[in-house]
């Protein structure tokens, strides 16, 4: 990735706080200047600069042709970037919101998905799908869902999630310089969170694939992504109180899933509990606690809780604080991970 | 109604807005020129036919004469074994074969799941074209290198991918057409309906041939659309609709032609509507009796593309006995040298499910991958209980 350094010692500036937000736009920027071939497409990502203004800028720096405005239609949208990416374009496309996405599900399943196993290899589809997901931010319905169990089901998406700012500019040039199509989860309730970040000291650039221990600990091991880390590091410091001294582990990538870290981490802790905002039932919960338990089953000392968000539809903003986890929910499960005292 | 005496009256019926004046307001279009003929456009039978080149009408014959030939050999392929399924286009060959002899080199086509003839008539290896329908893989070519993109089972999904294609390359300033293929049930899609649009508003250099063959599976027209025609839905996007006879191979080649000419030249999409019949089922496991009468299925005989351009050019004394019979042996000869290769079994790597799923293996894959390689190395050794096995050969 040396192209990314250069750029960034280009344009090197100051740490200053920056949002999320501004360092995805940041990303494309970059990636947009440093090759042609990256296009940005969507719904309002021109001349408003996308409803979470993460495109801003993009059409004035580059032209409409490279920054497009499109007509609204998801399924046009990403069925137009197959076109181009087999035309040798690296489209990164918007979908405004979570649940907006659902009219591209079949172009993204049975096309973006299988484009390159079907051809052999010889349609690659270098594609990045930014899909801003989940809830707390007081949205009304259809705009807080959290779809990653979809996207994870399907053979041949990489789906990833960043939950830092540093994290955010550097998975989204991971995503836009990949080979393979990427749903690049934005957690919206963290669009506006800031940082000390400038685009050349922080801004790695990791492969695709690893999870990062946020936090080390000895007690347990909290597993999570996106959204729900900052609750996750907000519990641990709570948990400091009790006498629990917990490690977070951050996926960053769904898939591939980083199981040496994982396993790594819950084997030094010998207890685990996953938390994600989305549904528990068919969520990525019950994969990861498998996957852990088949792995670290002779180092559990408690079998591997899940906090998720409850199986229901996404509730309205008045009550969306009853449904995600929160802080509490959190150290309600440590406080269950002493399982074999209690048993 | 009270009058006021400061009112003046109005004519009965006239609306008046005193206080707000109508909204600027315009339509986009003049919608006149982009409707459909009534009638489908016909060459054949017609002065138009005096126009045509000659040396294409005789291609256009050998072409269709071999793709019917291409049709009964792949079906009989069916009833062998030798492909798990085919979707004949017996009855619509004239679109197939036009679609594939109007586009340059340069030029895309997207085809769907019927669409093999026009895929082989653009010059593809026939083994390769039938790799889906025989199943040992999806795709059986490089889409880049044919410029052909994968044969499209789900319905119009294929649609947006043309358009991307072709806004791409013009974005690159590359001379490249793209032409779509979908069937009259494709057209009830969503995707059909936002490729369209998008290459409208986008002015792509995309042309859409709908081969209306009067079925989707088992459903009729009548139950697909309310439309006037399938060419008359064009006009709700800003874009001309053509009608043509689907079944006039040189009149499909014509509209076709016309309709390249113009994207290549920066005049935007044309949608056109070849009114086709497919004269088998669907496809070899569906029962084309249960929703549609042999009256029909004769009467679309009587039109049938094959004979209407033989009996064009007999009569104008291009084609006699000798050229038939010679068009006739080509196309027996390519079903012979196709049978024969088709017959011969397709060499598979077990292992090649797992190559292409992502650029890199992931660590789960490549677990997955030594167990599957772990099973194919137990089956190919001796079973432990079958001592001797080896020396009794």
């Amino acid at each position: 990735m040396t192209t990314v350094a250069a750029t960034a010692a280009k344009t090197a500036k100051a740490a200053k706080p920056a949002t999320m937000a501004q360092a995805l736009q940041r990303a494309m920027r970059d990636a947009m200047a440093e090759d042609p071939t990256v296009h940005v497409l969507g719904e309002d990502v021109g001349a408003l600069g996308g409803v979470f203004r993460v495109t801003d800028g993009l059409a004035a720096e580059f032209g409409e042709d490279r920054c497009t405005d499109t007509p609204l239609a998801e399924a046009g949208i990403l069925g137009t970037a197959v076109g181009m990416a087999m035309y040798g374009l690296r489209p990164v496309v918007e979908m405004q919101f979570d649940a907006f996405a659902y009219p591209a599900f079949e172009q993204l399943t049975s096309h973006v998905a299988k484009m390159r196993n079907r051809t052999r290899g010889a349609l690659p589809m270098p594609i990045t799908i930014r899909v801003p997901y989940g809830g707390g931010i007081g949205g009304v319905e259809h705009h807080s869902d959290s779809s990653e169990a979809y996207y994870m089901a399907t053979p041949g998406l990489h789906v990833v999630t960043p939950a830092t700012v540093d994290d955010a500019y550097g998975l989204l040039r991971a995503a836009i310089a990949s080979d393979d199509p990427v749903v690049f989860l934005e957690p919206k309730r963290l669009y506006w969170s800031k940082a000390q970040w400038s685009p050349e000291a922080p801004a790695t650039v990791e492969p695709i694939g690893r999870a990062v221990v946020r936090r080390t600990g000895r007690s347990a091991t909290l597993v999570t992504y996106g959204p729900s880390l900052t609750v996750c590091m907000e519990a641990a410091e709570a948990a400091r109180a009790e006498g629990w001294d917990l490690e977070v582990v951050d996926l960053r990538s769904l898939v591939p899933f980083d199981d040496e870290t994982v396993v790594a981490s819950v084997r030094r802790t010998g207890r685990a509990v996953v938390v994600h905002e989305s549904n528990g039932f068919g969520g990525p919960g019950g994969e990861i606690a498998a996957r852990i338990t088949e792995r670290c089953f002779h180092h559990l000392e408690a079998p591997v809780l899940r906090v998720a968000g409850f199986d229901i539809p996404y509730p309205p903003p008045m009550l969306e604080q009853h449904h995600l986890p929160g802080v509490d929910r959190v150290l309600d499960a440590v406080a269950r991970l002493q399982w074999e005292a209690d048993s | 109604m009270k009058k006021s005496s400061t009112t003046v009256q109005e004519p009965p019926g006239a609306v008046v807005h005193r206080s707000t004046p109508p909204p600027a307001w315009q339509p986009r279009t003049d919608p006149a020129p982009l409707l459909p003929d009534r009638e489908p456009y016909r060459v054949l039978g017609t002065e138009a036919v005096a126009d045509a080149d000659p040396e294409l009408l005789l291609r256009l014959y050998a072409e269709l004469v071999r793709g019917r030939r291409f049709n009964a050999q792949a079906t009989a392929l069916t009833k062998q074994g030798r492909l798990a399924v085919y979707p004949s286009s017996t009855g619509q060959e004239a679109c197939e074969v036009a679609a594939a002899l109007v586009l340059q080199e340069q030029d895309w086509l997207f085809p769907s799941y019927r669409d093999t003839l026009a895929v082989v008539a653009r010059g593809l290896d026939p083994v390769q074209a039938l790799t889906l329908l025989r199943g040992d893989w999806h795709t059986g070519y490089d889409p880049r290198e044919h410029r052909i993109a994968p044969l499209s089972t789900p319905l119009a999904t294929q649609l947006p991918h043309a358009v991307g294609l072709a806004h791409a390359a013009r974005l690159k300033g590359d001379d490249v057409v793209a032409l779509a293929l979908v069937g009259d049930g494709g057209t009830s899609e969503g995707d059909f309906h936002e490729a369209l649009n998008f290459a409208a508003v986008w002015n792509a250099p995309v042309v859409f041939l709908v081969q209306n063959n009067g079925f989707a599976i088992s459903v009729p027209l009548a139950k697909q659309t309310a439309a006037p025609s399938l060419a008359h839905k064009a006009v709700g996007y800003g874009m001309p609709g053509r009608l043509v006879d689907g079944n006039d191979a040189p009149a499909v080649h014509t509209v076709l032609a016309e309709a390249v000419r113009r994207a290549r030249s920066g005049g935007g999409p044309t949608l056109i509507e070849a009114v086709t019949y497919r004269i088998d089922a669907h496809t070899n496991a569906d029962d084309a009796t249960r929703y549609r009468g042999d009256a029909e299925v004769e009467a679309w005989r009587a039109h049938d593309p094959v004979r209407l351009l033989e009996h064009e050019l007999t009569e104008r004394g291009m084609l006699d006995e000798n050229g038939i019979r010679e068009a006739a042996e080509d196309a027996d000869a390519m079903a012979a040298r196709l049978r024969d290769r088709m017959n011969a079994e397709p060499e598979l790597d077990p292992m090649d499910i797992f190559a292409h799923v992502y650029a890199e293996q992931t660590s789960q894959l490549r677990e997955q991958a030594a167990q599957l390689r772990a099973e194919l190395d137990a089956s190919a050794e001796p079973a432990d209980d079958a001592p001797g096995q080896g020396e009794a050969r």
